[in-house]
């Protein structure tokens, strides 16, 4: 049995140039593995979607190689094609088509004949939930439901690589997580999955691995046990009982923020049991605790905001 | 595989075009229907019983044909100009482009979706002009042949109007300022017979001249032009018009970034 290894997306030295001068993508290298659960983030506008589009051959690129599967687009377009979903950031359905013709159609366009098409709609359709409104025009879904519809019309086919780009945006928190259950559930049937979100708790709970992108570079690309690993300081709220004077921590640097909370900065070196021993010497009870921030928002930031992109740049370059 | 997948995905584009302007009958086939009946009724009973024969028919029959075949070429264009339009617009052409569909499907699939429409409507006003006068038919393979050459024609250049377009006034400008005047002076009404030597000259840079032409021989068995020379001129649009559609959609000409 011959097992293969091959990757499911290898990028190198993407450019895109748009008319009018601006260089969207400066020349990125990426690899995705088969299999894998891949985050691509990014501020707006640092070349998330670009990437994607030139992927998907809606965006012409200027230089470099996109492999799909093995995949040359520039020479193997068609068939690179045929191993991608793509769920857009935008609703680009016909919004007067009903969900099954619209789901019916797309599989067509792959060669999926039209009773297996019906088949495979009904499936999906029941899974996420839509199967009441098959019948009913596209433009008549809340937002949550189109972001269904898209994701539905995406698996068609039964990709091997899906791409959502920003899928839960506008979704509430309890769609939200039955998305991200529906998600888990098609990346362990094998089904590659590149995802971009401004939700990074989303990336962190969803992705094994990750790529930052920042004005057309990409400035981290690792896994993500190894970059959360990076984050020096992790900051926590503290809601406290005070009875007396205001709480007082040696050798952690803190901020009052009202008369029953505070925030502690907790670099890696320093434990939190500490913070609790000095508050119960002081007669303060700690009510609860929480982040300040997501794990991996306080790194994105960090590495977004450093600079260290110009950095990675000129290594790149070289 | 390719070839089988090319023809699921072709017949997918040609059912979800003709759903399209099936679903919206009220606006795609009841109008071209309605206008044409006026045109019989004025051009035809009224103005027409006093014009006398043209050609050695009455006026209604020489009139007929050119009437089947403008509702042909303006139906076929306006279909492929305002689907092609709307998918671009509301962006579900990506649906298509996205997918391993190659791009001569698309047009054959667009182009077959406007002919269909044509042809429909044509077969629509043709059952109309049944109400007003008899149509003999002289030789049906040329009536056949020369409306399924005209609707591709038409619905090509429908395609690349959309393509270019920019907004819904840029799919209406075509058809406004050229279509109507080219086929109003297209020998739909008159034969170019009776112009001035002049005109009849101008007159044969018109295209629509010869299509109209080669329709009315199919029925009435005259035609102001060689038929030769009419499907010369078909075949070169077509396949001019569908080379250019081609390198437009190769290129991502408004379509892709």
């Amino acid at each position: 049995m011959v097992i293969d290894m091959q990757n499911a997306l290898d990028i190198s030295g993407l450019k895109k140039v748009y008319k009018g001068g601006f260089q969207a993508l400066k020349g990125i290298d990426l690899t995705v593995k088969q299999g894998d659960f891949f985050a691509l983030l990014g501020p707006n506008g640092a070349g998330k979607s670009t990437t994607i589009g030139v992927i998907t051959s809606l965006v012409n690129k200027t230089a470099g190689q996109v492999k799909v599967y093995g995949h040359d687009i520039d020479h193997e377009l068609e068939d690179a094609k045929s191993f991608i979903g793509l769920v857009p950031q935008e609703f680009n359905f016909n919004q007067f088509e009903s969900l099954m013709r619209i789901l019916v159609n797309q599989a067509g366009y792959y060669g999926v004949e039209r009773s297996v098409a019906h088949e495979r709609a009904e499936k999906y359709l029941k899974q996420l939930d839509l199967w009441d409104k098959r019948n009913d025009a596209a433009r008549m879904l809340s937002g949550g439901m189109k972001r269904r519809l898209m994701i539905a019309r995406a698996l068609m086919h039964e990709p091997k690589m899906l791409i959502l780009d920003e899928p839960t945006a506008g979704v509430d928190i309890e769609l939200r997580r039955s998305m991200w259950d529906f998600l888990r559930e098609l990346n362990s049937q094998g089904i590659t999955i590149i995802l971009t979100t401004h939700y990074l708790e989303e990336a962190e709970m969803l992705c094994r691995n990750i790529a930052i992108i920042d004005s057309g570079i990409i400035v981290e690309n690792t896994d993500m046990k190894s970059l959360l690993a990076k984050l020096d300081v992790e900051t926590i709220v503290l809601d406290l009982s005070i009875g007396g004077a205001e709480p007082k921590l040696n050798d952690f640097c803190y901020r009052i923020i009202d008369d029953h909370t505070i925030e502690v900065d907790i670099k890696k070196s320093q434990r939190i049991n500490d913070v609790f021993s000095q508050l119960t010497e002081q007669n303060i009870n700690v009510l609860s605790l929480r982040n300040k921030s997501n794990r991996l928002e306080e790194l994105f930031v960090s590495i977004i905001g450093t600079g260290a992109s110009s950095e990675k740049q000129t290594q790149g370059a070289q | 595989m390719s070839s089988a997948r090319n023809m699921i995905a072709l017949k997918s584009i040609l059912h979800k075009e003709v759903h399209r302007f099936m679903r919206i009958w009220v606006q795609t086939l009841v109008p071209p229907a309605i206008t044409i009946s006026l045109y019989f009724v004025i051009f035809g009973e009224l103005i027409g019983s006093r014009i006398g024969q043209m050609g050695g028919f009455d006026y209604m029959s020489f009139i007929v044909p050119g009437l089947i075949m403008m509702s042909v070429i303006t139906n076929s264009y306006s279909n492929v100009a305002s689907s092609f339009f709307s998918a671009k617009w509301q962006r579900n052409v990506e649906e298509m482009l996205v997918a391993p569909v190659p791009n001569w499907v698309i047009v054959a699939g667009y182009v077959g979706g406007g002919m269909c429409r044509g042809i429909l409507v044509g077969c629509i006003v043709t059952l109309i002009s049944l109400l007003f006068t008899e149509i003999q038919v002289h030789n049906i393979w040329i009536i056949i042949v020369t409306v399924a050459l005209t609707s591709a024609t038409f619905a090509l250049g429908g395609l690349i109007n959309a393509i270019f377009a920019g907004s819904f006034d840029d799919i209406s400008i075509i058809p406004t300022f050229i279509l109507t005047p080219l086929t109003y002076l297209g020998g739909v009404f008159y034969s170019i017979t009776l112009l001035p030597d002049f005109w009849q000259g101008v007159s044969q840079a018109n295209p629509i001249v010869y299509m109209v032409n080669a329709f009315r021989y199919g029925f009435l068995g005259i035609s102001d032009v060689s038929l030769v020379a009419a499907f010369s001129v078909l075949t070169g649009f077509i396949i001019t018009l569908f080379v250019i559609a081609m390198t437009l959609i190769t290129k991502g000409i408004g379509l892709r970034s």
